[in-house]
């Protein structure tokens, strides 16, 4: 029957079709990049933060596209676009949403920091735009290695913006260090794509899962098991999992603040839309084999983020081990996903990841905001956040609210994330997994509270250095700030919104 | 008589060239021969995507094969500008001598 279909494919003139509104915010998002830097280069200085007001339109006009195609999708449905390259559907779209607020966000905070020294100009931001464009083929790409073309643009405009504050060493340290262990990544994960594609005959997930559906038991499941291996490995590195986690906290720490806000947000949405991608959307008959590892990873990433976060001295540091721990309690959400891997009823594994990463993203960036403003292009040591509610009160309340959230506090974003991926696993009775979570969530508070008591009850050193906010980092803080409270307060919509997500492919 | 040369082969030379970049990576301390050891697991997947492209009868494996010759490109790019700008402050810097950061 299938082979008297002539595969269209086969013909000379055959030209996929193209939805273009359904590529519009990865569309401009790459315009409004390739629109900096041409135009930059071209025209004498620009205006005091033009490129920044620039790069946040663009990322602003992304996201509304995208929301628009989410009504799209509401009311005609999913699909495949380019061939079946990319998949068009809510989770996508969501990943869309998450990136592009970063994006927004963090364009903000950079403005003022980067104001003023050798590397004020459009290339950072149209880098932002570009690892936004990238990011994004990363969690809806239907084919491995378009998943592959989104992840190395995302890495390589991350290794150059980690590396991009050119007068100092520790940046150009944590560049190169990223690079190295995130080549080594790419090339596991690269591999890990050839094995399954030697096990199933293609590369896009549509036809891999037909295709394992339709061999017999057996046959192949050497090679795809090895390629999963790999894939895991690779997708570890990215979403900086434990024991892929080492690269983390050095690169947190190097690279200019607002760039690791912009990792630890955008990055991680990301990643962990390939993860889904990858795992859930494309290998669900495996997930038998799959879904212990990732019990392994939550399990170590949980504890190692926890544990280690309580001996740093430095917040950026703290800040980054407690992301290694927000990538356990992704992989919680995760691994609920696996249990309902490719049904046709989906648990509440992928929505509660998908909402842990939109309020996981505001409130990091919120965060490492705060250690942008105080700290600066020095060292974030905790001693210089110190007297901080005496300096600057209102600085001290929007970062209270950051930490309350990421331990997981009620009436905060950080409680609504965190119940949502703890009862996707309770549901799915992973319960000694929930009982981790939420043990170690006890374990990470406690640095959050270290943080809070030199920011509140210490007295400042003499020779601090003054604290100034500038306008448009205080903007996207206020911004922050005023959604953690107001998710936490009000998650309703939110909740509903991440429960209608499914994936296609 | 010699035996045809088998897809097989090429698989197990992949493998190794996986492993040796993989373990040159961990063992070098040069920043560029650790380039060039991740250059050598990237191409070590592009030889297995041919051999199973061949032996699939699939031009898709090959297609994808381009594409990695591109990232590749780019990653030197990148790669070789970050190293540049680090020789550039500290001449002869060896990856033991980036400890900056760690605690």
């Amino acid at each position: 029957m299938m082979l008297q279909q002539v595969d269209p494919t086969l013909d000379p003139n055959f030209e996929p079709e193209v939805l273009w509104f359904a590529l519009s915010p990865i569309l401009v998002l790459v315009g409004g990049a390739l629109f900096l830097l041409v135009v930059g280069a071209l025209t004498p200085k620009w205006p005091k933060g033009l490129s920044a007001f620039c790069s946040a339109t663009t990322a602003g006009t992304a996201g509304v596209l995208a929301i628009v195609n989410w009504d799209d999708i509401s009311d005609r449905g999913p699909q495949t676009l380019v061939a079946g390259a990319l998949a068009f559907d809510k989770f996508a779209m969501w990943a869309t949403i998450v990136i592009t607020v970063s994006v927004l966000l963090v364009s903000l905070l950079t403005d003022e920091f980067i104001r003023d020294t050798p590397n004020d100009g459009p290339e950072v931001y149209a880098l932002y735009l570009v690892a936004a464009a990238g990011g994004i083929v990363m969690a809806s790409a239907n084919d491995l290695i378009v998943l592959f073309l989104g992840l190395e643009t995302l890495s390589l405009a991350l290794y150059v913006l980690a590396a991009s504050n050119r007068r100092s060493d520790p940046s150009a340290e944590s560049g190169l260090k990223y690079f190295v262990l995130g080549g080594f990544a790419s090339a596991f994960f690269l591999y890990g794509i050839a094995l399954v594609y030697g096990g199933t005959g293609s590369t896009n997930i549509g036809e891999m899962v037909t295709a394992i559906g339709n061999t017999p038991a057996g046959d192949n499941d050497a090679l795809v098991l090895a390629g999963i291996a790999l894939l895991v490995v690779g997708l570890g590195f990215k979403v900086a999992a434990a024991p892929f986690h080492i690269w983390a906290p050095d690169v947190y720490q190097g690279a200019p603040s607002p760039v690791t806000a912009f990792m630890a947000s955008a990055g991680k949405a990301a990643a962990f839309g390939a993860v889904t991608r990858v795992l859930v959307s494309g290998l669900p008959s495996f997930r038998d084999d799959w879904q212990p590892i990732i019990v392994v990873l939550a399990v170590l990433s949980l504890v190692v983020g926890a544990v280690l976060s309580v001996v740093q001295t430095n917040v950026k540091r703290m800040l980054a081990y407690s992301s290694v721990s927000h990538a356990g309690f992704l992989l919680v959400g995760v691994e609920a996903a696996a249990h309902t891997a490719g049904d046709a009823t989906p648990g509440f594994g992928i929505s509660s990841v998908q909402l842990y990463s939109l309020l996981y993203a505001v409130l990091v960036i919120g965060s490492f905001g705060v250690v942008t403003v105080v700290a600066g292009t020095r060292d974030a040591s905790l001693a210089s956040f110190n007297g901080l509610a005496k300096r600057k009160p209102l600085l001290a309340v929007a970062f209270t609210i950051f930490l309350l959230a990421q331990a997981g506090v009620p009436f905060t974003s950080g409680f609504v994330a965190k119940f949502g991926v703890i009862r996707a696993g309770i549901n799915e009775e992973s319960y000694a997994l929930a009982i981790i979570a939420m043990v170690t969530a006890v374990i990470t508070a406690f640095v959050y509270l270290r943080i809070m008591l030199s920011m509140w009850l210490r007295d400042a050193d003499d020779e601090a250095p003054a604290v100034s906010v500038p306008f448009s980092a205080g903007v996207a803080i206020a911004i922050a700030a005023t959604f953690t409270l107001a998710a936490g307060l009000y998650p309703a919509p939110l909740i509903e919104l991440t429960e209608s997500i499914r994936l296609v492919r | 008589m010699i035996a045809a040369i088998e897809p097989s082969w090429y698989l197990i030379i992949a493998s190794l060239l996986f492993a040796i970049g993989a373990f040159g990576l961990l063992v070098r301390r040069n920043p560029l021969q650790m380039f060039m050891c991740i250059e050598l697991m990237l191409n070590a997947a592009n030889l297995t995507f041919v051999a199973f492209a061949t032996s699939l009868g699939d031009i898709n494996g090959q297609t994808a094969v381009f594409f990695v010759m591109v990232v590749a490109a780019a990653e030197v790019v990148v790669g070789l500008g970050i190293l540049v700008s680090i020789l550039r402050r500290r001449p002869g810097a060896t990856a033991d001598d980036l400890a900056e950061l760690k605690g």
